[in-house]
């Protein structure tokens, strides 16, 4: 007995030291980097300097609850990092919301009868197979505002053309337009799966007592979906969240004006293009800290062992 | 009562077809703009017309790519990256997937948080670190440096996945296997791998299209024009002078080929093999 139980340690050893190497390693690297004044200017020989970074981070959060209530509003809407803070948010919940709605609603559609399925869903996950960046550099030209498809179809039928990168909003818009249509495609097939699953007989016999299709989408096949939905969504928050290519490649590093930019961008670009990698370090750190968070409270909130 | 049922199944068929028709168009759209510009000749590429195929279409950014571009030295990279992270991403994720499946050894469900963590790190910050530890291992500038960055980024989604399929198999098959005398190692190989198929299909998938589509760590860790993937070959298309859109356009097409067949063929197993969890019916 305890051999067998020393074999399956041994099947988790490969993992784990490819995990430990590429993944931890750096990890714990990079929370040596954040204890450092590691920039521009100290480029060549970075000296630890403490928790300094983390202070810093600190008092940017803590900065408009100094102020008088009475301006917290102000204090909080001109505050960088909160901007940013609740960019992030407003981006990862936006997309899964459509995501799940998206991706549930065409699982639904497709696990009926209907002539030519395969077709539909060999062509609804077209999104998912073509690569990220390909797509994304794709989605960035459809947005173009002057030969962009998106304006001249608006054009077509009148409508003022949409200043895709130069306003704030539209800018947020775009990236998540095309970070939809990424996404929609893995829950389909995951909801799609879950539902095959779904014994009929509880169908009948709810129809037999009288659920109509609302009640039986509630009762029976939302929480029979929950065991595989539950998972993708701690996944697709995860995945979401540090998504950093969409709104790299589609805003063109944040355009207008590093005006879109979400917890992961502004730390890729704090690091690769002004250098402050100990400041980035740090502040990743902190990202991390908050999915930890994020993960924990689903965890709470389903009852459910997600892991 | 009879003829009232059928129009309303009717019109049921007629609004599932038009939401169905309408998810499938925000989905093709894309794909279709991409054909578009690559059928553009040189001349014309911001046009503001609105026609799928562009008038004087012609096949010439192919035939680019094909003859003028190295672009079958980049596939020739791209193929030995990408199946060499399937490969070994399925032998470990199969072997360590069963282990955090079957195994009750204490630091289990540490196991499985810490694969989930992996995924919460901002993965770039990762890049710089990793550079200097594949610098001192001489891993800089090879192929198989690279492979190994993508197996770590391929193993904990992969790891995850075969672990709920195996949940989902009968721990009994692999013990009656076991008291017929097979060894664990042959009571595995012979019993539980086989009923995991379309979860190692999957697996494999996952990991060749991680491979087939990473950009980041590639251009981190590859200088050498020689050793160019695909999609690094299809950035150097981007050059500070001018953009070949419809060259890249071709070149996004063809790298897109082999991955969407990929993905229609397996279709199958897409949808039994991605068991994030498992629905107990």
């Amino acid at each position: 007995m305890n051999g067998r139980r020393g074999l399956v340690l041994w099947f988790l050893l490969p993992s784990l030291l490819v995990l430990a190497g590429v993944v931890a390693y750096p990890f714990v690297f990079n929370l040596w980097i954040s204890l450092t004044n590691w920039n521009m200017f100290h480029f060549q020989h970075p000296q630890f300097q403490g928790l300094g970074h983390f202070a810093k981070i600190a008092r940017m959060i803590g900065e408009p609850f100094a102020r008088p209530l009475s301006q917290w509003p102000a204090a909080f809407a001109g505050n960088e990092f909160y901007r940013i803070f609740g960019k992030t948010f407003a981006w990862t919940a936006v997309n899964l919301v459509f995501h799940f709605t998206l991706g549930l609603g065409a699982a639904l559609l497709l696990n009926r009868k209907l002539p030519a399925r395969g077709l539909y869903r060999a062509l609804l996950i077209l999104p998912w197979a073509m690569p990220q960046y390909i797509s994304a550099l794709t989605w960035r030209g459809m947005f173009n505002t002057e030969y962009g498809v998106i304006n001249q179809l608006l054009a077509k039928v009148g409508a003022a053309p949409i200043p895709w990168f130069s306003s704030e909003f539209w800018a947020f818009m775009a990236p998540t337009i095309t970070n939809i249509w990424l996404g929609f495609p893995f829950i389909m097939v995951i909801a799609l799966g879950g539902l095959q699953s779904i014994p009929q007989e509880l169908y009948e016999a709810a129809r037999i007592d009288g659920a109509g299709p609302v009640r039986r989408f509630f009762h029976i096949t939302l929480p029979m979906l929950k065991p595989v939905l539950l998972p993708a969504l701690v996944l697709g928050t995860i995945w979401t969240f540090n998504n950093l290519n969409v709104i790299w490649l589609v805003t063109d590093q944040g355009l207008p004006a590093d005006k879109t930019h979400i917890l992961v961008t502004y730390v890729y670009k704090a690091a690769f293009f002004y250098y402050r990698y100990g400041y980035a370090a740090a502040f990743s750190v902190f990202i991390f800290l908050v999915l930890m968070f994020i993960v924990r409270g689903y965890d709470r909130v389903a009852k459910q062992e997600v892991y | 009562m009879n003829s009232r049922r059928r129009v309303a199944k009717a019109w049921e068929m007629v609004w599932v077809h038009a939401l169905v028709w309408l998810l499938v168009l925000f989905a093709v759209f894309p794909v279709l703009q991409v054909i578009g510009i690559s059928l553009r000749p040189g001349d014309k590429l911001y046009s503001t017309k609105l026609e799928l195929v562009p008038p004087h279409a012609t096949l010439a950014a192919y035939r680019i790519m094909l003859t003028e571009k190295p672009f079958f030295h980049w596939l020739g990279n791209s193929l030995l990256v990408s199946l060499a992270t399937a490969l070994i991403g399925v032998a470990l994720a199969s072997l360590g997937g069963f282990a955090l499946s079957r195994g009750r050894f204490r630091g289990r469900g540490g196991v499985l948080q810490g694969i989930l963590m992996t995924q919460m790190f901002p993965a770039t910050m990762l890049l710089l670190p990793l550079y200097l530890l594949m610098r001192k291992l001489h891993l800089v500038d090879t192929l198989g440096g690279v492979v190994i960055a993508y197996v770590a980024t391929a193993l904990p989604f992969c790891i995850w996945t075969m672990k709920g399929y195996y949940d989902t198999i009968p721990a009994a098959l692999n013990e009656a296997a076991l008291i017929d005398g097979c060894t664990p190692l042959s009571a595995f190989m012979r019993v539980t791998l086989p009923l995991s198929a379309p979860a190692l299909v999957i697996t494999a998938l996952f990991s060749f299209m991680t491979g087939w589509s990473e950009f980041m760590v590639a251009r981190v860790l590859l200088a050498s024009q020689d050793l160019m993937t695909l999609p690094l070959g299809l950035e150097s298309l981007f050059t500070t002078y001018q953009t070949e859109w419809a060259n890249y356009a071709a070149g996004s097409l063809l790298v897109c080929i082999p991955v969407v067949a990929l993905f229609l063929a397996l279709n199958k197993f897409l949808i039994s093999g991605l068991t994030l969890g498992s629905v107990k019916g």
